[in-house]
Formats: C-alpha cells, sequence, structure tokens
C-alpha cells in the first residue's frame, strides 16, 4: 500500500473511525431500544417452556380472545379496502373542488389519540351517548360489545388503505382506463381488468399494515370493550388482563403470537419494498 | 353495462370525465368518512359544551388534570428531542454507510409501527423493571427507570423513533453529493459541511418527521401504562385519565380532556402540514 493511498481519504466521507463509531453508536441504540423489547417478549413467553407456553396459549379464554381478533380484522380490514378504493378512485380519478380537504379528512385519525378513537364511539352509543338511551330501549349492544370493537378498530385503521392508493393511483393516470372505457368496458371492468393489475401490490401493501394495526390495536378498543373475559376482550385486552393478574408467562406467550405477526408483516412488507419498489406508493410509510 | 356514458350525477363542481362511477365511488367515500370518523368526532368536540364553559373549565383546570396533560406534553417533548437526534443518527448511518445486517437493521426501524402497543409495553415494563435486563443494572447504579416518569420517556423514544428515521432516510438519499464536494472545496472540514451544509438541507424533515413523533407520543397509551406504574400526580399520563374518568362513568370529564388532546393534535397536524408545505416550497 503506497503513502498516497494511506494519506487520501474521500473528501465527502467521514474518517473511519468516526464511521466505525457513529455505526456502533446507531446499531447499538437500535438494539438497545428496538431489538431487545423484541427479544424478551420471546424469551419470556418461553420461560415455562414450550409445553408452558402452549398450555397458556389453549386456555379457552386466550382461544376466545384469538377468536375475537381474527372476527373484527375480517370485518374492519374489507371494509376499509372497500373504502380505500372507492376514496382513491374518486381522488385519482376525477377533478372536484374540495378534494385536498377530502384527502386531509383521510388522514385525520392518524393524528387522534387512540384512546379518543375509543372515547368518540362511547359518547356516541354509551348508554350516557347522544344514542345511549335509544339503543337500551332497543336492546341493541354497541359498547361493550363486538360492534363497538369493530367500529374502533376501522376508525384507527382507517387510513392504510386509502393513503397507500390515492397517491399511486395518481401517479398512475386515466389514460389506461379511459382507453378500455372507451373501447366498451364497464367500469367495474375497467377497474378490475386494469386499474387493480397496477395497483395490486401497493394494495396488498396497504391491506399487510391495515391488518397489523387492526389486529394489534389497544388504546382505542380498550376503551369500548368493557373487558369481559371470554367475551369482549381481544388478544391485546387478554393479554393486559393476564399481565394484570400476575400471570407473566402467560400474557407473554399470548405476546409472542402477536410479536410473531408483527415480524410476518415487517418481512412481508420489506420484500414488498425490496421486489415492488416502483410498484407502491413511494413515500414515506407507516 | 357496455356503453361509456357520462356520469348520471351531473354536478357543476367537478369537471366532465368519460370514467363511470364518479358519483358512486364519492358517495360511497363521503358516507363512510362521515359514518366512522366525522359524525363520532363532532359528538366529541360538542360533548364537553354540554356542561357549560365554566365546568368545562373546572375539569381541565383540575390538579390530577393538569398534572396529566403537563407530563403527556413534557415526556412526549423530550422524547422527541432525544429522538430527533438519534433517529437522525441512525438515517444518516443508514443512507449513507454499508455494513454487516444492514438490510435487517433498516427492516427493524418499523418494528414500532408493526409491534402491537400492549406487547411493546409489557416488554419494555419487565425490560426496564428492578429485576430486568436493563433495570436491574440501572438500579444497582441507582437509577429507577419503570414506574417513573423516565419510563413515560423510555415508551415514547420507542414508539417515536421510526417517525423521524422514516421521515430523514429519502430525503438524505435523494440529496446529492454535490453540495458537501464544493465545501470540501472550499476548504470546509466534514464537521463543518455537515451542519451548515447538510444539516440545513435536512432541516425541514427533520422538523417534520420530529413532529409526527411528538404527536404520536402525546397520544400514546399501550406501550406507556406497563412501565408507567400510573400513580396519580406522578407518572399518570393524560389518555389514561381519559380511561379512568370513563370507568367512573365520568363522561363529560372524559369528553374535556379529549376535546382539549383533539384540538391541540389538529394544531399540531395544522403547524406539521404548514411546515410541509415550507418544503415542498423550498424544492
Amino acid at each position: 500500500m503506497s503513502v498516497a493511498a494511506l494519506v487520501y481519504r474521500n473528501p465527502t466521507q467521514e474518517s473511519r473511525a468516526t464511521r466505525l463509531a457513529l455505526t456502533v453508536l446507531a446499531i447499538g441504540f437500535v438494539a438497545l431500544f428496538l431489538l431487545l423489547p423484541l427479544v424478551s417478549v420471546f424469551a419470556n413467553g418461553l420461560a415455562n417452556g414450550i409445553s408452558g407456553a402452549r398450555a397458556a396459549l389453549s386456555n379457552s379464554d386466550t382461544l376466545s380472545s384469538v377468536r375475537l381478533t381474527l372476527i373484527v380484522a375480517a370485518i374492519a380490514v374489507p371494509c376499509n379496502v372497500a373504502f380505500g378504493i372507492a376514496a382513491a378512485w374518486a381522488i385519482a380519478k376525477f377533478d372536484f373542488r374540495g378534494k385536498s380537504i377530502l384527502s386531509t379528512l383521510i388522514d385525520i385519525p392518524f393524528s387522534v389519540s387512540p384512546v379518543v378513537s375509543g372515547l368518540v364511539y362511547v359518547l356516541m352509543f354509551g348508554l350516557q351517548g347522544w344514542l345511549g338511551p335509544w339503543l337500551r330501549d332497543h336492546d341493541i349492544r354497541i359498547i361493550f360489545a363486538l360492534p363497538g370493537i369493530v367500529l374502533a378498530t376501522m376508525f384507527v385503521t382507517f387510513p392504510f388503505v386509502a393513503r397507500e392508493l390515492v397517491p399511486l393511483m395518481i401517479d398512475q393516470g386515466r389514460d389506461e382506463e379511459e382507453a378500455a372505457v372507451s373501447l366498451g368496458a364497464s367500469g367495474f371492468k375497467t377497474f378490475l381488468f386494469v386499474t387493480l393489475p397496477n395497483v395490486k401490490w401497493g394494495l396488498l401493501y396497504g391491506v399487510l399494515l391495515c391488518n397489523a394495526r387492526a389486529m394489534g390495536e389497544f388504546g382505542a378498543v380498550s376503551v369500548v370493550s368493557g373487558h369481559i373475559r371470554g367475551l369482549t376482550n381481544t388478544m391485546p385486552l387478554h393479554i393486559e388482563v393476564l399481565y394484570n393478574d400476575y400471570s407473566y408467562a402467560a400474557a407473554f406467550a399470548v405476546a409472542s403470537l402477536l410479536a410473531m405477526l408483527a415480524l410476518v408483516t415487517l418481512v412481508l412488507k420489506s420484500f414488498l419494498e425490496w421486489r415492488f419498489a416502483d410498484e407502491i406508493a413511494a413515500t414515506h410509510r407507516h | 353495462m357496455s356503453v361509456a356514458t357520462a356520469p348520471a350525477l351531473t354536478v357543476r363542481w367537478h369537471n366532465k370525465s368519460a370514467l363511470p362511477g364518479f358519483g358512486l365511488t364519492l358517495g360511497f367515500t363521503l358516507f363512510y368518512l362521515s359514518a366512522i370518523v366525522l359524525v363520532p368526532l363532532t359528538a366529541l368536540l360538542i360533548r364537553p359544551w354540554s356542561l357549560g364553559f365554566q365546568s368545562f373549565l373546572a375539569e381541565i383546570a383540575a390538579p390530577r388534570v393538569v398534572h396529566a396533560l403537563d407530563l403527556s406534553f413534557s415526556a412526549s417533548a423530550i422524547a422527541a428531542a432525544i429522538n430527533s437526534v438519534m433517529g437522525l443518527l441512525v438515517a444518516w448511518v443508514l443512507v449513507r454507510y454499508r455494513f454487516p445486517l444492514h438490510r435487517l437493521v433498516d427492516a427493524i426501524i418499523d418494528l414500532p409501527f408493526a409491534l402491537p402497543t400492549a406487547v411493546a409495553g409489557i416488554a419494555l415494563s419487565a425490560l426496564y423493571a428492578q429485576t430486568g435486563w436493563i433495570g436491574a443494572p440501572l438500579a444497582r447504579a441507582g437509577l429507577k427507570v419503570a414506574y417513573t416518569p423516565l419510563g413515560v420517556v423510555v415508551a415514547l423514544v420507542f414508539i417515536g423513533l421510526p417517525f423521524v428515521v422514516r421521515t430523514i432516510q429519502p430525503v438524505l438519499a435523494d440529496a446529492g453529493r454535490e453540495p458537501e464536494e464544493a465545501a470540501a472545496t472550499l476548504g470546509a472540514t466534514r464537521w463543518q459541511a455537515f451542519h451548515r451544509v447538510v444539516l440545513p438541507a435536512l432541516a425541514p424533515a427533520l422538523i417534520t418527521g420530529t413532529g409526527l413523533a411528538f404527536a404520536r407520543a402525546v397520544g400514546e397509551y399501550g406501550s406507556v401504562i406497563f412501565i408507567a406504574g400510573n400513580l396519580p400526580m406522578r407518572s399518570e399520563i393524560a389518555p389514561l385519565l381519559i380511561v379512568i374518568k370513563l370507568e367512573e362513568y365520568d363522561y363529560a370529564g372524559a369528553a374535556a380532556i379529549g376535546g382539549v388532546m383533539l384540538g391541540l393534535s389538529f394544531l399540531m397536524l395544522f403547524a406539521l402540514n404548514g411546515v410541509q408545505a415550507w418544503m415542498a416550497a423550498r424544492k
């Protein structure tokens, strides 16, 4: 190695020692603040071994919480997908007044505290709420029952699909759809055979994030559920109940299931970002 | 349905288009938006006024409420400040340097978005408790994190980091090296080039990301309540106080705190939109 090679340094590159120090500091921070909590979920979940975790998971209250979480996601996610597609079609394919206001309104749920998201439904449908007395007279239960949990979940996951599809469909333009329609395709066929193939990965991406949040939502659901064991406890609420009962191993066993869902979500998300980078909306995402 | 027709609903406030479905999709969008988001939020904004303004003020001025709001906002501000520095560092390292497991570190940044908050909450609580992996050494050093306001900050740092990293990353990746080369040519040290050339260019993204992290932290519930210990007047956050009031069937009190939090988050949203407009104008 010549002396020149030792002395020369790229003027827009930090020294080797600085780079190493910054890298170690950044990775150390990520490991300490992000990775370690994840590892501790699995470590605590397996505190009583695999058989202990399996016993905790086959408890009937746990199973019913898993079932409820799946039911809630199975209702809330398709509703938000239908909304996201409708909103993206209206915003991307047509010009109308108030479009930018509409886009802003769609993002509102992201800036509302989860607890406030649940609170608004209690104020609407709770016993002392707007419709409370009427609902009681007609024997309809929304708060402390499935409908309330589904509504609160729909609220917090509301923007995910729309905010993925809107920028994507704006980028795609209208030419292809206009060509299809002028050749005699119906609106529905145009969407199915022209638009959908163009946005399918973006749609999947939005569904993925929407589903992860729907299954993991805690604050909003906690306010409307009433924490009735075996009835209105979703998995995150069941974790809280177990934890407050000092059943730590069982709480972490259920938490491990949700952490695995998070990991699968992250892997699929990273894969979509890497493989179909051009076919999903390019800006920041969460 | 075989021939292209103009939408049946012909209104002046939108331009005619060859594509069908405007009335249907916009109608459904507005209906669903109103039913799920706008009407319920209106219920919250109206509710506190049913008490009258005086009692609304009395609710908000109660010492326990003031303390909870104060804790929520100051812990969020501290966490956002930590995240602005560490998030910038992590984004810088991820964009500029290559190292083993780069893709894995990049992917794990999104963990707080994907991990349910209750799971994060009990994990952080177990880690920082006096018997925990991190809590035990800290306790020997005389520092108590779990069940103190410091624990609230730790949880909010966890939840806010990806907002800063993911806002800065694309801006930093798009910024060319030319300005830095020019700075180096003109004799700037690496540090001068960073804080006088790179940092000003990143400032809008840094402000936006920090603002997003702060806004999220103020409303955060699940990851905080397990580690906070929830002692009234000490480590009780505002969202928890809403839950407590609801459990006592004090709807008015809950609505008053919720209304204040909602108003403040709209203000933050408004301010952030302003910063984003400023960012777009500078490009």
